[in-house]
């Protein structure tokens, strides 16, 4: 019966893939994450992927605070800082992430105010909707070892 | 059949084809990864290890030049005691970039010869031109595949090193050079897929890409090994001059 859940799940989660790949939200870059991982590195997606999480988030934080900063003229240090998210969010596949940037980024060249507000809203928007199907990801990718993982007894003799 | 070094090296050499190791003492290639992203370090060295490659990964050109024993003001002791086959550097970086990096290994006798391979998320023509010039090996523009690794150990190998000091030698062209032996590779180097323009023996800095095709990719494909196909993609980022 477990071996039917895990099933399920593997379903799941090439079901939930598909959708995100469709979307342009992922490109092959995450593919080639997910080639990495093996039995000698068997969290390695989860593990980069929450690094990127995390400096994201500190960038996020660093653009909203720049724009709100009613004094703002540094358009230097936002490119900087969208730079480094362009290039993280590339490296791990978040394709619509990235392409984003590169509108923020051109508003950004044009020390275009509005523009730049208008492109962080987005990009705080497609930042939030892709961490929570990759945390949905990896949830159903947990439960699938579990229940690939589990023996009757039986079996075991 | 004689016991010297030579016929010893190429024995070592065949078994080294199959171990996918490629220094002329059959141990492991040793990359310095130099990146200021932490993402990027992390995949970069996963990409490594997975080929077979020791990996000292740093986060900026300053801390590569420590490691290296290069920051002082002459290195030391005039050696490359930590083996280091291979420099793998991302372009932008605060402080010192890639390239400052590069001109400052390309200038110490004791590391020149120690192939530098430059990373960037921008493929800017200008920028690939000015690092190639400078003696970089190979430009690839982020995010770096599996495929690239599995190049880019290929310039760590005897044989290719001992091409290079003739070419240099001969003080041809290094991107003319570069071209022609490339062609004869078996898998093309991010440089010819990522823009044709670059292969044409001498063009203007100031050249402006062939046509690209329209607008950012959104779906994909499932991955494959760089070939002209995916030039496209990469071909989208081009931008005529920095």
């Amino acid at each position: 019966m477990l071996g039917l859940a895990a099933d399920r799940l593997r379903a799941d989660m090439n079901r939930l893939l598909a959708f995100l790949f469709h979307q342009g939200i992922l490109d092959e870059q995450f593919l080639q994450l997910q080639q990495l991982q093996d039995e000698s590195s068997p969290n390695f997606v989860s593990e980069v992927v929450n690094i990127y999480f995390h400096e994201s988030e500190k960038l996020l934080r660093s653009l909203r605070s720049l724009l709100m900063d009613r004094e703002f003229s540094d358009y230097n240090k936002m490119g900087i800082h969208l730079n480094q998210f362009m290039g993280s969010s590339s490296s791990i596949g978040a394709n619509r992430i990235r392409n984003v940037c590169v509108a923020f980024r051109a508003a950004s060249e044009q020390n275009n105010r509005a523009g730049c507000l208008r492109a962080l809203e987005l990009l705080e928007h497609e930042y939030c909707f892709l961490k929570n199907k990759l945390h949905e990801l990896f949830q159903i990718e947990q439960q699938r070892v579990l229940a690939a993982g589990v023996r009757y007894p039986m079996q075991n003799i | 059949m004689a016991r010297d070094g030579g016929v010893t090296w190429r024995r070592t050499e065949k078994i080294d084809r199959f171990n996918l190791s490629a220094t002329d003492t059959a141990e492991e290639v040793h990359v310095l990864a130099v990146d200021d992203s932490l993402v990027d370090r992390k995949v970069i060295e996963r990409l490594l290890r997975i080929s077979s490659c020791k990996v000292t990964a740093v986060d900026s050109g300053i801390r590569a030049l420590q490691f290296l024993g290069l920051d002082e003001e002459k290195n030391s002791n005039g050696f490359n005691d930590l083996k280091v086959d291979l420099i793998i550097t991302d372009y932008c970086m605060p402080g010192m970039t890639g390239y400052e990096l590069l001109k400052k290994v390309k200038e110490s006798s004791v590391f020149r010869e120690i192939p530098v391979v430059i990373m960037s998320s921008e493929n800017v023509l200008a920028r690939i031109d000015r690092c190639l010039e400078e003696g970089a090996e190979d430009f690839i523009v982020k995010p770096v595949k599996l495929s690239d690794v599995k190049r880019i150990k290929d310039y760590t190998t005897r044989e290719f090193r001992v091409g290079e000091e003739e070419r240099t030698r001969k003080g041809t062209n290094k991107r003319k050079q570069r071209d022609s032996f490339d062609l004869s590779s078996s898998s093309p180097p991010s440089i010819l897929s990522s823009s044709p323009v670059l292969s044409s023996s001498s063009s203007p800095e100031s050249q402006s890409p062939s046509p690209s095709p329209p607008s950012i990719p959104s779906a994909s494909s499932a991955p494959s090994s760089p070939s002209p196909i995916d030039s496209p993609t990469r071909r989208v980022k081009t931008t005529s001059s920095e």
